[in-house]
């Protein structure tokens, strides 16, 4: 397990660095550049030459990349070049609601889409199961942000319950607070993953319930919840688990629309907003930080595949 | 367009209470904090149309940049609800008869969020930096001898040759406006951010809370003497309307609007026409217009290219637009446009509507005929189209059906703001990345005068995109900025308007309003076409 660890780890790095320089040079590439957006329309070609001077943006494209990947090796992302702020600022101020909004997620679909897969298939053909197919074909098919709209409707315009949008600061708010800003913004994505998991559960769960050892089990009399959750779940929940843990990468680099409908200042926003404007600094460091989650969450789930099934081994 | 019919609504409640296990989630939480409203007595949330990202409000002019400026700076003159400069930061000002000498004492007991008192050297050191970067004043600084303080709070101009826009460009409400800033800050060279914002305005900036692009904060400034005077638009006493404004980013319009409805924020400053019907009878919610013209569309054409580097070619496509159709197309309510053919915005004082032919109905055979007449052969027309800019999204395909129909070749190439930004600025030919043709939105305030309209520039290449040329507007636009005479500046607007639709230095595609929703605490907020934060009665 250790060795996967390090191996994992120490295979990072190359992956990082050409995701870093393949980023740097789309981005460079692109049309467009901050001194453009910072100097408005009214600007003479002199008055943006000199923003960009400033800015360093008049440098040949190599010595800003030599310069830029040595600051990064120090653990130096750079500061935006709209805003003037350092980026890891940045990512830190914006990480606490998109963590809060992607672990809230995932609980929600886990406690709701595994049991709904694992009795769909228990009840396979039957109502119940036509009844959760059918609602998880609706999850996928409605759109988050409308899902959103009319759960604001809902229970903040009519009822009066939650509020419309934003995040509560846990440290600022308190926790109840807190709690009724995520309440919303977690239905409305957990639809989605909701549908999506249920319905993997449900296939993952029908190949197994099918197999001998069930069979087995149930002949020896074991009681068809332990049947259900310890032999079948089990054996079914590699695949759930890969699908939890893409579920998870998705929602860390940023879940923009549901982030816009409910105004939670995230990852995702500040990705696209610094796109629009080439903030080059904070693009890069996001995207970086991105591609460190993304190996950080699938080395996660190579790990929960070994303890959920010993047989496999890397 | 009404996203939540009532029957939907309906519905969606009764299935809504009938889902226990989360109405249960949400009712135990709704008890454990009952209120929803966060605004508190003294503190105002507020939704501007765009967030704050960069704090110098002279190196952009972005608007939400202006807008935060008017909330912590002061500037030395301010224009009145009748577009009147008063003075702001000025005490007492007078003028030699030659006219070639002001001087300017400012208001005793004026300070800076920093504590130290406005002096007259901060103010010199502001306006230079200032008009490094806007036309106005640099046109004002190229008039000027010199520009220096006699005392702490006396300063003065000597000018070269009387003036006739001195009082009005130091009281500029467009951006870049001249706000005050203390010395140390304003002497960093204008094409560097400052990252400092002290300014000496009725609010002080908390740098501790800035989130670029998610949340602003500005406390009272118990130190601002505010004038006498009753506020009046820019001018007059600027008397905080709240201890604490919270400037929130809500980029979904619709959500702005709910959030308003029940009390999360206090004011939203755009409120799209389509969204309006959701506010009517929301009791304590006003919906009300910043003023007639607070809004203007513009199309302005590439002279150094063909086709419309042929006067007969700009001549053509004028005859074949009709500003009825643009607005109809953005925006479909009448309430919310109106049809101006003046080169300036319609809120200006010396507007006037002569020599328009395209607030009219089109002439197409004329159109044609000019265009024949030009030996235009079919050669592309390239009209730039950000997508990403809600209030242009009919623009682009207004302008090309009516030039199809003249028989011109067009081609709509759609991008982000910030390609085009960048594009815009290509001298090159079409096949080289070049352009013909873009669709600008402007807020009034930069329109209301030939001299700060950069659509009317006509230096050619030095000057603004198009790079239109001629002697003869430059010279009328000069001689406007020279004039005193109130009179003769309405006569110089009439040979400028009649010179623009002439020669088609650019087309004004009509005036719109924009929309402000607000609650029962900003109702004493000063009228004004862009929020400001002071009372309007003491």
């Amino acid at each position: 397990m250790l060795r996967l660890v390090l191996q994992r780890l120490v295979a990072t790095l190359p992956i990082m660095v050409v995701v870093a320089t393949v980023v740097f040079l789309l981005l460079r590439f692109a049309p467009g550049d901050p001194a453009h957006v910072i100097a408005g329309d009214l600007a003479t070609a002199d008055q943006v030459e000199e923003i960009r001077k400033d800015m360093g943006l008049d440098k040949p494209i190599t010595t800003q990349y030599v310069r830029w990947m040595s600051a990064v090796l120090t653990g130096d992302l750079g500061h935006s070049v709209i805003s003037k702020k350092p980026v890891t600022e940045l990512i830190a101020a914006r990480l606490p609601p998109t963590l809060s909004l992607a672990v809230s997620a995932i609980v929600v679909t886990i406690l709701v889409a595994v049991p709904l897969g694992v009795l769909a298939s228990w009840r396979h053909g039957r109502w119940v199961d036509r009844f959760i197919r059918a609602g998880s074909v609706l999850g996928f098919s409605v759109p988050s942000f409308v899902i959103g709209y009319l759960l604001i409707y809902a229970f903040a315009v009519k009822l009066n319950w939650l509020p419309v949008q934003g995040y509560a600061s846990l440290e600022e708010r308190g926790l109840a607070d807190y709690l009724r800003h995520l309440v919303l913004p977690t239905l409305a994505l957990a639809s989605v993953y909701i549908a999506l998991i249920s319905r993997i559960t449900r296939a993952s769960m029908l190949d197994v319930l099918g197999e001998d050892f069930v069979r087995t089990a149930r002949a020896k009399g074991a009681p068809e919840k332990v049947v259900l959750f310890r032999h079948a779940l089990r054996n079914a929940a590699v695949p759930i688990v890969t699908i939890v843990g893409v579920g998870i990468t998705a929602l860390i680099s940023g879940v923009v629309v549901t982030e816009t409908v409910f105004n939670i200042a995230g990852v995702g926003r500040m990705i696209v907003d610094a796109v629009l404007a080439r903030d080059y600094p904070v693009v890069q460091g996001t995207i970086l930080f991105f591609s460190f989650s993304y190996i950080f969450i699938n080395l996660m789930v190579d790990i929960a595949y070994v303890l959920l099934d010993p047989r496999i081994r890397y | 367009m009404t996203l939540f019919p009532n029957v939907v609504a309906r519905g969606l409640a009764g299935r809504a209470r009938a889902c226990l296990g989360v109405t249960a989630l949400a009712a135990g939480l709704a008890i454990a904090s009952p209120a929803i409203a966060q605004g508190g007595t003294g503190t105002i949330k507020v939704v501007l149309q765009t967030q704050l990202k960069i704090l110098d409000p002279v190196l952009t002019p972005a608007y939400s940049t202006r807008n935060h400026g008017y909330l912590i700076y002061d500037t030395l003159f301010a224009m009145d609800d009748k577009s009147v400069p008063q003075p702001q930061m000025v005490d007492t000002w007078t003028v030699s008869p030659d006219k070639l000498t002001y001087t300017f004492k400012l208001r005793a007991g004026q300070k800076f969020h920093d504590g130290t008192p406005v002096t007259s050297e901060d103010v010199i050191a502001s306006l230079r930096r200032w008009s490094e970067r806007d036309q106005m004043g640099a046109r004002l600084m190229a008039s000027t001898e010199t520009l220096t303080a006699t005392d702490a709070s006396t300063f003065v101009f000597k000018l070269k040759r009387p003036y006739g826009l001195t009082i009005e460009t130091l009281g500029k409400q467009g951006s870049p406006v001249p706000f005050i800033m203390p010395k140390r800050i304003a002497s960093v060279p204008a094409s560097q951010a400052i990252t400092e914002a002290i300014g000496s305005g009725p609010y002080k900036f908390v740098a501790a809370d800035f989130q670029p692009g998610v949340k602003s904060t500005y406390l009272k400034n118990t130190d601002y003497v505010p004038r006498k005077e009753t506020a009046s638009a820019f001018a007059g006493g600027k008397i905080a309307m709240a201890d604490r404004i919270e400037v929130v980013s809500i980029p979904d319009v619709q959500t702005a609007v709910q959030a308003l409805r029940t009390g999360e924020v206090d004011f939203v400053e755009d409120v799209q026409p389509d969204l309006m019907s959701q506010l009517e009878g929301v009791k304590g919610i006003t919906v009300k217009s910043f003023g007639k013209h607070t809004d203007m569309f513009t199309l302005k054409m590439n002279w150094l290219q063909p086709p419309f580097n042929d006067v007969k070619v700009r001549r053509a496509a004028l005859a074949a637009l009709h500003q009825v159709d643009y607005l109809q197309a953005q925006f479909g309510d009448p309430k919310v446009y109106q049809l101006c053919g003046s080169v300036l915005s319609c809120a200006s004082p010396y507007a006037i509507e002569d020599f328009a032919p395209h607030i009219k109905a089109p002439d197409l055979n004329k159109a044609r005929a000019l265009l024949k007449e030009s030996g235009y052969k079919g050669e592309k027309v390239v009209i730039l189209h950000p997508t990403d800019i809600q209030v242009l999204g009919a623009m682009a395909s207004v302008t090309s059906q009516a030039l199809r129909s003249i028989g011109m070749n067009v081609e709509v190439q759609s991008m982000d703001y910030s390609t085009m930004q960048a594009r815009r600025t290509k001298k090159d030919p079409i096949d080289k990345g070049g352009w013909n043709l873009i669709h600008s939105q402007w807020s009034s305030l930069d329109l209301l005068s030939p001299v700060t309209n950069p659509n009317l520039d006509a230096r050619g290449e030095i000057g603004y995109v198009g790079w239109s040329k001629s002697e003869e507007m430059e010279r009328l636009r000069d001689q406007f900025a020279l004039e005193s005479d109130r009179a003769k500046k309405v006569a110089l607007v009439k040979e400028i308007q009649k010179l623009n639709y002439d020669q088609v230095f650019y087309v004004p595609l009509g005036n719109f309003s924009k929309f402000k929703g607000y609650n029962a605490k900003m109702a004493n907020m000063v009228e004004a076409p862009l929020p400001l934060f002071w009372q309007a009665k003491r």
